[in-house]
């Protein structure tokens, strides 16, 4: 057989000849893959979600596949805006892109942007013969390699004889009838999962490497491609395994033929190191080679599992000496035996600080250093420290008996949520994770005026301050902070974290009017630690010197970027607003007009709850479910989410929160960008007006710049339409639970009872909507959509919040309040930055046109400032303060 | 009509020089650029060396002379910017088909005479399709690097409506040359090929691309090989190199071009470097001596002259290229 080589390009070639080692293919710049990278798009944060990429190509991808198919981003523009980024990163664009999705039009978008030669990832007989023929024609013109996968009208092949006979079959209509270069044609045959249990997949892997073998013998030319962690499936949750069966399956894979793959290289174990008993299963297994073979391997898997698991409590820590003791319970955070081991430990010290001094903090500097290392994870480094609190406060009352109980913390360090905010975990953990690294934090708690902080801060003498906030009216409050912390004279640096902080806007808007001393964005917990110890060491200087250079060189990018994006006027964004074909009888009216509350159990909302977001709270970073099962973060994310279950189910049994929530639906018009809600009584007498505002960023040709009003039919079509409003809460109830906690020193179950009230009120506010959908409007009565299905957010309407990209709008609670009496009705109260408390709680507006979707307003200019300040009635610098960061 | 692929089997092909040094010689004024055709447009057109075809046919048909006179075997046509997306900056999008079809025209009627006048010397009509002033891969603004001024199906569309003209003003062949950006040409490849399809043809077609400096790379970035197998996707005559640079400094990038490419090779440098007034100096026999070391190598396969570049230059390179056979043409 002739030498046949694929050769690929992006800056540089790349050639795949029969010789040339297995191509590993990139998957992390994948969507469908990578809740990161999705996060990332989403977020339209494109400078990281380019570092994604770039971390791949240094780390060995030699083609980078790209996947854009998501339901709630543009897939289309996505995948334009993320190729056309990479075309100016030469580092990363020196390899070929691999352009993966299931849309056609995406897939043909993207091959007008590559100058390279790429791969199209994938083509299929799916549809049958005339839409592959005319994609493949395409792909040829576009000059991309192409894979495809074996599937055709009848479904996906699963046998190697269907295997075979649907690649032979496109593989003489890519030759012969489209005139396809035969070495651009690369197979997926399908990699199934074995072991499954049932006979019928025992080939499954068998029949991939059968059908390699024959397509590279049969098939002269083509090449073969597969996702590999497929095969793999049936044991998740089993690293061992599974790394095994993909060293195995690509060894085998390879020597039939297999030349490319989409590979994850952290699941991946070196076939000589794989140990030889195992490797003797799995490749039973793969192999089909004894009927037994997948209960041989089951029963070998979990005796790998049980290593280390089966054991229920090892106690033989108990049998060391006592500061062993002590610093077991604090790494492992077991306060069982807390108060017997420091008593013990006591009564050898002379004085009891020093039993905090020796071996406690001991113990809490392996913790920091674990933690540091990444070798433990938040959730354990909470345990830890109730495990110190616990400790501390059983000391306490024989250190005041001494009345000398002279501090030897590394820093004063005060928290604060600022004026107007209710949100603290993230602040709680800051505290928390500095607390553990012998540092005194004085926690000040939520919606602290500035001078109460800064008086604070001279009585008790701090080192450092740190400001937290999650909504965005915060910003401006810690600009306040800043400024009078200049007017006090202090000279103590100032850390800034939360939710809608950033380094840029610290940079830009913070930095500057403080000069006493660094104002410093901490971007998580876990960088708190470094970020105090460099701000007090010894190197302070340099540190600071750095950190002002960095901030220097963001104001400029910021003020460059700034004035490289001219917006539409406001005119003429109204003027291209989405345009709505409304029409009578497509406009559902509302089963149920009028208020509504609702008062759910926590057991009616458990099966909506989003938890990917529980997890990330907690550092945890990884998709549910996988992240149980994710090779780092696994083992305590299984812990952490088992501790949840038992809290919930105590909340739910033992009536810790209550579940309160209101709904209205209303006769409403739109009027230029406002929309007018009207009785549902009475619907010419009006009861509120929410007023919109609108995208005026320039846009493509026939890409509206949209406002919420335009899903909303127009009062000039006569046309009755209908709105919706929310409040709901879960944190009824919460206060009294927090303070116990609190009493008992117990972080831990403090924050993650926060976290679950937070969770609760999201799976509230979808299982709200979807009530709405189905019952109380009832415009989507047949909808069935399993919790993946609401998560991804396929249902049909939206319920965009105030306060969120697509009404950043604040002061629209109000409105929203005002419409459903909201704090009657539910117990949720505004702060004067309009944050709803308690925290755990959503609001939002109902819209139910088909066309209705999420957007983000984004950046905005005065002229349509100083209209909504005219609409709503306040003045233009109020309405500006309120809007400071959507503004050009 | 000879086939132009026994030709290159036979002998080194010569293609033609530079056309616009050839123009600067005739001094022309405005009104050179508007007679007959533009007298009253709102647009000064000085420059605008493509609407000469129309305007004084008569100057580029001696210039297409001079060139088959000097031994060149291809000419191309002058048609460098006629593309409506070129065109845009004169206000003459309109005139794209009459541009091409009037430059084809006069191209073809020449190289028939000389065809005539010697049929062992077959001459052919190159289409010659330029870059256009955007790029579809790079963004013109440095602060947002996502931006495109052009798209692909625009520049599809506007090199669709140049091929057009060309075909039916009667080329032999097509030329997509100064590639600097090779999205550009994957897009007039695009063209090329629908229009093909929709006319049931075959025509040979070559390609050319810009290596900007000794990075070795194009504008866009991608080296030699990269650019080659970017556009390998068409069943090309050839795949070369022109522009930039003088034929000592492209040699390296001719010499991966020899050794990978399953097409022929073309060159067609520029007279050197522009000196501090941005006149080529390199005299025909300082080029043809640089000349010399690609066919002693065997690199190439076509071979001729860029900017600054005259009949005179060409007369020597056609002289030297009569002692050599040309590059062999392997299956890779």
């Amino acid at each position: 057989m002739s030498i046949v080589t694929l050769k690929l390009s992006g800056l540089e070639p790349l050639i795949v000849t029969s010789e040339s080692n297995f191509v590993n293919v990139g998957e992390r710049t994948n969507v469908t893959g990578s809740r990161k990278f999705l996060r990332l798009i989403k977020e339209g944060d494109f400078e990281e979600a380019l570092s994604v990429a770039r971390d791949q190509v240094e780390g060995g991808a030699q083609i980078i596949d790209i996947n854009m198919d998501e339901g709630m981003i543009d897939g289309k523009e996505s995948m334009v805006k993320f190729l056309n980024l990479i075309a100016s990163e030469p580092d990363i664009s020196r390899v070929p892109v691999m352009i993966d999705s299931s849309k056609w039009e995406i897939i043909e978008a993207g091959l007008q942007c590559v100058q390279g030669k790429g791969v199209v990832n994938s083509i299929s007989l799916k549809e049958g013969e005339d839409i592959f023929i005319e994609q493949a024609k395409k792909i040829k013109r576009y000059g991309a390699a192409v894979i495809v996968m074996a599937f055709d009208e009848d479904g996906q092949a699963d046998s190697y004889e269907r295997r075979i006979e649907i690649c032979e079959r496109s593989y003489r209509i890519l030759v012969d009838v489209v005139g396809f270069a035969k070495e651009d044609i690369i197979f997926d045959p399908n990699i199934f999962p074995v072991a499954t249990g049932m006979e019928e997949h025992n080939d499954n892997a068998l029949d991939f490497f059968r059908a390699t073998k024959w397509i590279k013998e049969n098939l002269p030319g083509a090449h073969v491609s597969g996702g590999v962690s497929n095969v793999s499936f049936s044991f998740r949750g089993n690293n061992v395994v599974r790394e095994a069966m993909h060293a195995a399956f690509l060894y085998h894979g390879i020597q039939h033929g297999m030349d490319m793959g989409i590979v994850n290289p952290s699941m991946l174990e070196v076939y000589d190191d794989v140990d030889k008993e195992l490797l003797q299963y799995v490749e039973d297994v793969l192999l089909n080679r004894r009927s037994d073979a997948t209960e041989r391997l089951l029963e070998y898997a979990e005796t790998v599992k049980g290593e280390g698991k089966v054991r229920v409590v090892d106690l033989s820590w108990r049998e060391n000496n006592v500061n062993e003791r002590l610093k077991h319970a604090l790494v492992k955070g077991i306060t069982d035996y807390i108060e017997e081991d420091v008593e013990e430990s006591r009564l050898q010290h002379d004085r009891p600080i020093e039993v905090i001094e020796g071996p406690l903090m001991d113990g809490m500097n392996v913790v920091g250093d674990l933690f540091g290392s990444g070798k433990m994870f938040l959730p354990q480094v909470v345990k830890s420290a109730r495990v110190m609190k616990k400790a501390v406060a059983y000391l306490l009352p024989y250190i005041e008996e001494e009345k000398d109980g002279v501090s030897s913390s590394a820093g004063k360090i005060l928290l604060a949520t600022v004026k107007g905010d209710v949100h603290d975990i993230g602040k709680n953990i800051v505290g928390v994770v500095l607390g553990c690294n012998n540092y005194e934090v004085i926690d000040m708690g939520v919606m602290v005026p500035h001078e109460r902080i800064i008086d604070e801060a001279i009585k008790q003498e701090v080192d450092v301050i740190g400001l937290s906030g999650l909504i965005t009216p915060s910003l401006d409050e810690m600009v306040t902070v800043a400024k009078e912390m200049e007017r006090a004279n202090l000279n103590i640096p100032l850390l800034i974290g939360g939710a809608t902080t950033s380094r840029v806007h610290t940079a830009v808007k913070i930095e500057e009017h403080y000069t006493r001393d660094q104002t410093i964005h901490v971007l998580d917990a876990s960088r708190s630690v470094t970020v105090v110890e460099q701000l007090l060491g010894s190197k302070k200087q340099d540190f600071v010197a750095n950190l002002k250079d960095d901030y220097k060189k963001l104001r400029e990018h910021h003020e460059k970027h700034r004035q490289a994006k001219p917006l539409l006027s406001y005119e003429a964004a109204c003027a291209n607003s989405l345009k709505i074909d409304f029409n009578e009888d497509e406009i559902v009216r509302p089963e149920q007009l009028g208020i509504h509350t609702v008062t759910p159990s926590t057991d009616d909302l458990i099966p909506y709850i989003d938890w990917t977001p529980f997890f990330r709270t907690w550092e945890l970073h990884g998709k549910y479910p996988d992240i149980l099962n994710d090779n780092v973060v696994g083992v305590e994310a299984t812990k952490l989410f088992a501790d949840a279950k038992k809290m919930l189910a105590q909340i739910g049994s033992e009536h810790w929160l209550e579940h309160r929530g209101v709904v209205g639906l209303f006769p409403a018009s739109a009027i230029g960008d406002d929309i007018e809600i009207y009785d549902p009584e009475d619907p010419d007498r009006l009861v509120g007006i929410q007023h919109t505002i609108r995208q005026q960023g320039k846009k493509a040709a026939s890409v509206p710049n949209i406002a919420l009003a335009d899903f909303i039919a127009p009062k000039t079509t006569g046309i009755q339409d209908y709105i919706g409003a929310f409040v709901v809460t879960s944190g009824i109830g919460i206060e009294k639970k927090i303070k116990q906690f609190e009493a008992e020193h117990d972080d831990y179950h403090s924050i993650l009872l926060k976290a679950l009230a937070d969770r609760l009120a999201e799976a509230f506010a979808e299982y709200l909507h979807e009530r709405v959908r189905k019952e109380f409007w009832g415009y989507s009565k047949k909808e069935h959509l399993n919790n993946d299905d609401l998560i991804k957010e396929k249902y049909v309407g939206i319920r965009p919040a105030p306060g969120y990209p697509a009404c950043p709008d604040h002061t629209e609670k109000i409105t929203l309040f005002k419409l459903l009496d909201a704090e009657k009705r539910t117990g949720v109260s505004l702060t004067e930055s309009l944050a709803m408390y308690p925290t755990a709680s959503v609001s939002g507006w109902y819209f139910a046109n088909p066309s209705s979707k999420y957007f983000g307003v984004g950046k905005i200019d005065m002229d349509q400032v100083k209209s909504l300040a005219d609409r709503k009635n306040l003045n233009v610098d109020e309405m500006a303060k309120w809007l400071s960061p959507n503004i050009n | 009509m000879k086939d132009i692929k026994s030709e290159l089997e036979k002998r080194i092909l010569v293609l033609d020089g530079a056309m616009g040094t050839m123009i600067q010689r005739y001094k022309l004024e405005e009104e050179d650029f508007r007679k007959g055709w533009f007298e009253e447009h709102h647009h000064p057109l000085q420059g605008n060396n493509d609407l000469l075809s129309l305007t004084r046919p008569d100057v580029i048909r001696e210039i297409h002379a001079a060139y088959f006179e000097a031994g060149a075997d291809i000419a191309e046509t002058n048609t460098f910017s006629g593309t409506s997306i070129a065109q845009a900056d004169y206000g003459l999008e309109k005139y794209v088909y009459d541009i091409n079809y009037h430059s084809a025209k006069i191209a073809r009627e020449v190289a028939d005479e000389f065809t005539s006048k010697d049929q062992s010397k077959p001459r052919f009509v190159a289409g010659s399709i330029g870059p256009t002033n955007r790029t579809a891969s790079i963004s013109p603004d440095v602060n947002d690097p996502g931006f495109r001024a052009i798209t692909f199906q625009e520049l599809v569309d506007a090199y669709k409506e140049q091929v057009n003209g060309l075909l039916d003003g009667g080329v032999d062949l097509l030329l997509v040359e100064t590639v600097f950006d090779t999205l550009n040409a994957k897009a007039a490849l695009f063209a090329i090929d629908e229009i093909l399809e929709e006319r049931g043809l075959k025509i040979p077609v070559m390609v050319s691309g810009t290596i900007t400096d000794q990075s070795g790379r194009t504008l866009t970035g991608q080296t030699t090989e990269a650019f080659l197998i970017s556009v390998s996707h068409m069943d090309l005559l050839s795949v070369g190199l022109n522009c930039a640079l003088g034929a000592s400094m492209m040699r390296p990038y001719l010499q991966v071009l020899d050794k990978k490419s399953s097409f022929a090779v073309s060159a067609h440098p520029n007279a050197g470097l522009p000196n501090e007034f941005g006149e080529y100096d390199e005299t025909p026999e300082m080029m043809a001596e640089q000349i010399k070391s690609f066919l002693d190598e065997g690199l190439v396969n076509i071979i001729g002259g860029c900017c600054g570049t005259t009949p005179d230059h060409i007369k020597a390179i056609t002289e030297l290229t009569k002692e050599y056979s040309p590059r062999k043409i392997a299956v890779l």
